[in-house]
């Protein structure tokens, strides 16, 4: 059976649940098995993850789990695992899942692929699985050796579809141990989708000159309903925060639509960036190296093509 | 305070990566190699910045190859006191890196054991949160500021779209992001110093693999660029609608 991690964001199951369970279906088809989620605390909505693809939806629930330690939801899903009998764990690969897959695969002595951005194949009798390496400059395909596999998948790496019903949802009593870690603040901003999760991003460069020039790129995904992202240099002189940096050495991105104002294309910055399905790039240099790994290019001055750019969303988008 | 700072090694960031004929490796000939970037801005240095305000030492572990001492001694240079290298030839898997690490770590009560976020080769963001769980250590992944007050530690963490602080005892351990440090240049007198500091070589202890790498490829190639008139976005927009369909 193949078990997925399926996490609730801001009291909902959303995308990242949706993707995981969507993509566990997928392997448990692979296999021959049946997929089944496991949901740690009482988010209402569980039984929606049927639609999915999962048959049936385990819940954990107790006092340990209502606030993130990685030490504790790492036993509440081996537990699981173990219990349930799953051969294969998924998780996403989201700054939850970068605190828990590695402990999960270590607790179980599992194989793992972190990161994945395909659905698992048998070849040549292998369990194999792809994930980008070097910062997206080349994919590997990983063999899995061990029994149990965990299997962390990358946001935007699979198409959310609705297959099937709601699925039952039943409790599952498990032992936790106390959480040594104790979360004394929780801040996330509201409105915008992260940039990890975005599937339309606008981003800025050096050419946009200064922090005050930013409200072309703002308003522009503003129009589109974009997040905002940046380029290193950008960060490295805080014209943006170092969150919005997007590259090698900051947030590796793969939505459908990049559109990239004023940079002009360091390999280091299409490293984070090059998985993104649709590039737009607008510089007013026809020799930046950006144009090369674009969809679309845009030769110009970025402080009046934006704009122009905005108008014609805001124009289609009134439509 | 007793500080372990566990590195890789890297190709530099403007590597292009180039596979063999075969497409089952990874071309090595001409790469430039490097301490991995989150490892030694970030984890190394907030290390170092610790040790400086409340004493202590700073331990480098490297699971690999000799060929990796340049690196490990770029990192005594920097500032830490010294180093260990678990003798490793070949590349191996994040869960035979961290059981490496673990065994070496164990018993040795490192208050503090510091990790970049991820490599910027495999990107996974295992290794860390594998040693902690072997080692039964709380864990902070993509921490991006810390502080320690006896053994208590204040650690922010990344989250998507925001923040989270979290209060922990230590013994710890922890994976540095962004933000956590500025990097640091080292100079003459650290360089020649590195020279002097001791790195002891280990050998591993036997895990089996639980992976393996069976080919790479190179992400398809863009066709030409298609060129779009900066006076008519109105055109733009029609071909994001109606050819590329992402809006």
């Amino acid at each position: 059976m193949v078990l997925v991690y399926a996490e609730a964001t801001n009291g909902e199951f959303r995308k990242v649940a949706q993707e995981v369970t969507v993509y566990g279906k997928k392997t448990a088809d692979v296999l021959g098995t049946e997929c089944h989620a496991v949901v740690l605390g009482n988010t209402p909505g569980a039984e929606a993850l049927g639609k999915y693809g999962a048959s049936k939806v385990h819940r954990v629930t107790g006092p340990q789990l209502e606030k993130f330690d990685a030490a504790v939801y790492t036993v509440a899903l081996s537990e699981a695992a173990k219990k349930l009998g799953a051969t294969v764990v998924v998780l996403p690969h989201n700054s939850t899942g970068k605190n828990v897959t590695g402990r999960l695969a270590a607790r179980l002595e599992a194989g793992s692929v972190a990161g994945a951005n395909s659905v698992p194949m048998m070849k040549d009798g292998y369990f194999t699985v792809t994930k980008p390496v070097f910062s997206g400059k080349a994919f590997a395909d990983v063999q899995l050796l061990t029994d149990v596999k965990v299997i962390s998948l990358a946001g935007n790496s699979i198409p959310v579809v609705e297959s099937g019903a709601e699925a039952p949802v039943e409790e599952l009593s498990l032992e936790l141990p106390e959480p040594k870690t104790r979360v004394v603040k929780h801040q996330v901003a509201t409105g915008r989708v992260p940039l990890p999760e975005a599937e339309l991003v606008v981003s800025g460069g050096r050419g946009l000159k200064g922090p005050e020039n930013w409200s072309v790129i703002e308003e522009l995904a503003e129009a589109l309903g974009a997040t905002t992202a940046c380029s290193r240099p950008v960060a490295d002189s805080d014209w943006r925060p170092h969150h919005e940096h997007v590259g090698q050495t900051g947030v590796a991105i793969r939505p459908n639509l990049y559109i990239a104002a004023g940079i002009s294309g360091a390999i280091q910055h299409l490293a984070g960036v090059n998985n993104s399905k649709t590039i737009v790039v607008i510089n007013k240099d026809p020799e930046a190296p950006f144009f090369k790994a674009a969809d679309y290019g845009v030769v110009g001055d970025l402080f009046e093509v934006l704009p122009r750019l905005t108008e014609a969303v805001k124009k289609y988008k009134g439509q | 305070m007793k500080l372990l700072v566990c590195v890789s090694k890297t190709p530099e960031t403007t590597t292009k990566i180039q596979l063999t004929s075969d497409g089952t490796e990874i071309d090595r000939s001409g790469v430039q190699y490097i301490m991995n970037p989150y490892d030694e801005w970030y984890a190394l240095v907030r290390a170092l910045e610790l040790k400086e305000s409340a004493g202590g030492t700073v331990t480098i572990l490297n699971v690999g190859p000799a060929d990796n001492d340049p690196i490990i001694r770029k990192g005594l240079a920097i500032g830490a006191d010294d180093a260990v290298r678990i003798d490793v030839s070949d590349e191996k898997d994040s869960l035979y890196t961290a059981r490496q690490i673990a065994e070496f770590a164990r018993g040795k009560d490192y208050d503090l054991i510091l990790f970049g976020k991820e490599t910027i080769s495999y990107n996974g963001s295992e290794v860390g949160a594998m040693v902690a769980e072997f080692l039964d250590l709380p864990y902070v992944g993509d921490a991006i500021h810390l502080e320690v007050d006896g053994t208590s530690a204040t650690v922010t963490r990344d989250i998507e779209g925001g923040e989270e602080v979290i209060e922990v005892q230590t013994p710890l351990a922890l994976s540095a992001a962004k933000g956590m440090a500025e990097q640091r240049i080292p100079n003459m007198r650290g360089i020649m110093m590195a020279k002097r500091k001791p790195l002891e070589v280990v050998q591993p202890v036997d895990f089996p693999d639980t992976t393996r790498i069976a080919a790479y490829h190179k992400p398809e190639e863009k066709g030409s660029v298609k060129l779009i008139d900066p006076e008519n976005m109105d055109e733009l927009v029609r071909l994001l609608h109606e050819e590329a369909k992402v809006i």
